[in-house]
């Protein structure tokens, strides 16, 4: 099964490192949302949240961002694979049903791995401040998340096998869930209903993990409560997406 | 090879159940050529896809390559090679070599397996050369044997072909029919393949499981089928299956064949392109209605306008 992972996980890595296109944009996304978006959340806040460094608040968002929206988008492949017949050439191997879609999803997280190292570098000059060990786990956080995440979108893909259906699926389900969780302002703003209904959302916790990891707070209950939803979170969209994917396509 | 016994799909839509494949029974011997013939929606590329497991039967059993397509669905996947109907052009970072060596290592094969099983199969498919080659770059015709390629990487005895030539400029068909022939006498392959060109089913098949909403109407060899529509042309003698509906009148032939008619016109030429409706050969001429001489079988047939 291991094999079956890694051949499936290489094929998608090179097709999508082959495509220039995509690696100048992947890479370069993340960086606009610092430089665009941050300066004016800066400015909003007066420079800092109940006195934290806004930046150190912001950034995390980000990462999180980076994780519903490119995790959330991934589906968009299989369909073309779909139309291409790969996914119908792969499924009539024994290769187990799970390497299939893990190999697939493995290419995300470490698409989504590299991009969010490289958010948090870049965020550095702009004044920054993560713990290291704190925001290395916060990244191994996300990374999981959008393992689950990423092999929900492939499912969807699947089932809904074209990209207009698909488009407004992804972003009727992201976008509620990122402003839910409070990915760009925190929740402590919201009024109480609102905050009630982010409460229902396993991101708004994810997200006060990842904010509580990356300024060095790695042993609080925020860190461990949010650590264990996104897990759970991961295996059961996981577990969802090898079920489907074992089904016949119709 | 297979064994087919109920095999039946039904695929609920929002206008209700739709009985694509209604309980199917038939057998395929080894090193045979049959071919499942019918207009599109018959149910040939639902049978295929049950048959090779990518789609779950609603009812009925088959053994697939000596393994229970239900119960060893993953033997049979081993043992098994599938060539899907043309697809959407491939992505432009997809290299005819590596997308062959991806298959084999899928189908369990080592990576020095692999690359020995590729650089003997790319000349046998007329594709030395293209290794490195990006798909999207190719023409229909050598992405077509690149499909039948992929089929084959993991060397099984029994192979499916979806629609092997649709799509096809005539002399690339005649081409991938040697390919297909070739298969069988030269590596004594098992194929079964789905068309709805009656000319292919004509020169590639050695028995025509005839398809038609569903259900298999006839199962014969071409020849048989041939002396059974066309019995006034023919000295071959007639065969016990029978046809589901009658054939149709004379008068109804030639008022351009109804959707429901099922005889067949093996000469016409333009039979070749499009669904078989099948219908006959008239022995007297309707009004409205020319007669050509077909050139394979020398027999005269009939198109009405």
């Amino acid at each position: 099964m291991l094999t079956e992972t890694w051949v499936v996980f290489a094929r998608q890595m090179k097709q999508q490192l082959r495509n220039p296109v995509w690696v100048f944009f992947g890479l370069t996304q993340p960086i606009l949302y610092l430089v665009l978006f941050g300066p004016l959340l800066k400015n909003i806040s007066g420079g800092g949240f109940n006195g934290k460094n806004s930046w150190n608040v912001f950034v995390p968002g980000l990462l999180l961002q980076l994780a519903i929206f490119g995790a959330g988008f991934a589906g968009f492949g299989i369909i073309q694979e779909l139309r291409e017949g790969v996914v119908d050439r792969q499924r009539v191997t024994p290769a187990h049903r799970s390497s299939l879609i893990l190999g697939r999803t493995l290419t995300n997280v470490v698409t989504i791995g590299v991009q969010a190292v490289l958010l948090t570098l870049v965020a550095l000059p702009f004044g920054t401040r993560p713990a290291l060990v704190g925001s290395i786990i916060a990244i191994v956080v996300i990374a999981v998340l959008s393992l689950g995440m990423a092999a929900a979108s492939y499912t969807m893909g699947l089932i809904l096998k074209d990209e207009d259906s698909f488009a407004p699926m992804v972003q009727g389900v992201s976008l509620p869930l990122l402003l839910l969780s409070g990915v760009l302002l925190p929740m402590a703003a919201a009024p109480g209903w609102l905050r009630h209904i982010s409460q229902a959302n396993p991101l708004s916790y994810v997200i006060d993990a990842v904010r509580s990891l990356f300024v060095g707070d790695l042993s609080s209950t925020t860190v461990v409560k949010g650590a264990v939803i996104g897990l759970a979170v991961t295996v059961l969209l996981g577990w969802w997406a090898t079920r489907r994917f074992q089904r016949d396509s119709a | 090879m297979i064994s087919a016994h109920g095999l039946a799909r039904t695929f609920s839509t929002k206008t209700g159940p739709v009985a694509a494949v209604k309980g199917v029974d038939f057998e395929v011997a080894e090193g045979e050529i049959v071919g499942l013939l019918g207009p599109n929606g018959a149910g040939k590329t639902t049978t295929l896809r049950m048959l090779t497991t990518l789609l779950t039967p609603t009812s009925g059993t088959a053994t697939v390559a000596g393994a229970d397509l239900i119960t060893q669905s993953r033997e049979v996947r081993r043992r098994i090679g599938y060539v899907a109907q043309i697809g959407a052009t491939p992505a432009p970072g997809t290299i005819l070599g590596e997308e062959l060596v991806t298959q084999a290592r899928l189908q369990g094969m080592s990576k020095v397996e692999a690359s020995a099983r590729l650089v003997e199969m790319l000349p046998r498919l007329d594709l030395s050369g293209f290794e490195k080659r990006a798909l999207s770059e190719m023409s229909g015709g050598q992405r077509r044997r690149f499909d039948i390629a992929l089929g084959l990487m993991h060397n099984p005895k029994l192979v499916f072909l979806d629609e092997p030539t649709t799509g096809l400029d005539p002399q690339s068909r005649a081409n991938l029919w040697d390919h297909i022939r070739a298969l069988r006498d030269e590596h004594s392959v098992t194929i079964v393949l789905t068309t709805h060109y009656l000319e292919e089913a004509d020169v590639l098949a050695d028995r025509l499981l005839v398809m038609d909403g569903g259900a298999i109407v006839a199962d014969d060899t071409p020849d048989a089928l041939k002396a059974r529509v066309c019995p006034a042309t023919s000295s071959a003698s007639a065969s016990t299956a029978t046809w589901r509906s009658p054939r149709p009148s004379p008068a109804k032939r030639c008022s351009r064949a109804p959707a429901s008619s099922k005889a067949v016109d093996w000469c016409s030429p333009s039979n070749a392109a499009t669904p078989p409706f099948l219908h006959c050969c008239a022995p007297s001429m309707p009004q409205g209605c020319r007669s050509a001489r077909c050139r394979s079988t020398g027999r005269r047939s009939t198109t009405c306008s």
